[in-house]
């Protein structure tokens, strides 16, 4: 993350610069800034009030009825969990809300997946396997069908917005498949 | 189109009506149980903070940097020899760092190029298959305070850029 955050900043100024808008720089770091606090406002909401309904499926059992449907796979993907560790329940809540778009929903459950697998961890500063899988998950958007896409291409008055939901879901699943093939090929090339 | 949407927007209240009741039948103090879990949330989100603000900060200097100008004008070339609308590389640049502006793009492209254009369709793809990676990193990576990375960013830039040739192979191969 570190390279990436010195490249984004240096190109900026450095076009900025080059383009005549330093101006806009300037303004656009407070924007950046401004922007952050309203959607830290706004997780504010809904991670405590996803936090607020995990407790209660955690405390009432709930959990080993839900996980016991996506156990396998989420088993097979991270064998270095412990069978009953927490971090299984909320992974697999995490990728169910995931799988249905539910964006609102599935940061929340996301960081509480975070937090659980750094218990298994817990001094490490360097991330584990096991948090990578989870990551590169979530970053290869496994949702089935995205509504917002398909609502912006009927305002507009396609003709068959829906078309795209196959086409989508091909490209979803591919990329997910590449992107954990290559997560586990440079785990070996790394070992 | 019409039941799936319904699903959609049944699958939040069904699945708190759920738990709660569940926990009602397992005797759980249900309300107690919600307030001490909601809790956590306002320590959770000023732990991500800083790392948001960073990320925001350095995404919006880029966007009004006219970085991205210059790299559509770069691969222009290599796109129109492969007959790949110009829009693609906005999307797929945008897609990554913001998911409120790779909207608001996507939009600009249905709106100039038609609901029905071959642009609109990989980016359609594009939008629905990406997701705005930075973003997750600097959530996921900040909610639990990890410092290095190994080789996670590197796999997500690649399964990225990848993921859009995935996407523009199956629009081309399927119009």
């Amino acid at each position: 993350m570190n390279t990436i955050w010195v490249l984004l900043i240096v190109i900026s100024i450095l076009f900025s610069f080059l383009n005549g808008r330093l101006g806009e720089f300037t303004k656009s770091i407070f924007e950046g800034a401004k922007s952050a606090v309203e959607v830290s406002l706004f997780l504010l909401g809904i991670v405590s009030l996803w936090l607020g309904i995990t407790k209660i499926i955690e405390d009432s059992g709930l959990i080993h009825r839900l996980s016991n449907f996506f156990q396998y796979f989420v088993r097979r993907l991270f064998k270095n969990i412990p069978g009953e560790h927490p971090a299984i329940t909320s992974i697999t809540l995490n990728l169910l809300a995931n799988l249905f778009g539910l964006g609102n929903a599935a940061t929340p459950l996301g960081i509480k997946a975070m937090q659980d697998l750094k218990t298994l961890n817990p001094d490490g500063e360097t991330i584990t396997f096991e948090m990578m899988v989870f990551i590169v998950i979530n970053t290869a958007s496994i949702q089935l069908i995205s509504f917002t896409v398909i609502g912006i291409l009927a305002d507009y008055g396609s003709k068959d917005p829906s078309s795209i939901v196959l086409p989508t879901l091909l490209a979803t699943f591919l990329s997910a498949v590449f992107a954990l093939g290559l997560l586990f090929a440079v785990r070996r090339f790394f070992k | 189109m019409k039941t799936i949407s319904l699903i959609s927007q049944l699958i939040i209240p069904l699945f708190i009506l759920l738990t709660i009741l569940y926990g009602c039948i397992k005797r759980v103090r249900v309300y107690d149980c919600f307030v001490s879990g909601a809790k956590e949330g306002v320590g959770v989100v000023i732990r991500i903070f800083p790392y948001l603000l960073a990320i925001f900060v350095a995404v919006k200097a880029f966007q009004s940097s006219g970085a991205f100008e210059l790299i559509q004008g770069l691969l222009q070339g290599i796109l129109e020899t492969f007959q790949i609308p110009i829009d693609v590389v906005s999307i797929a640049l945008i897609k990554p760092l913001s998911g409120s502006a790779s909207l608001g793009v996507f939009t600009n492209i249905v709106k100039t190029s038609g609901p029905d254009s071959l642009a609109t369709r990989i980016c359609a793809v594009i939008m629905g298959s990406a997701e705005t990676t930075f973003y997750v990193l600097a959530v996921y990576l900040g909610a639990v305070g990890i410092k290095r990375t190994r080789y996670l960013v590197l796999v997500c830039v690649i399964a990225d850029l990848v993921g859009i040739i995935i996407a523009i192979s199956i629009v081309k191969f399927f119009s």
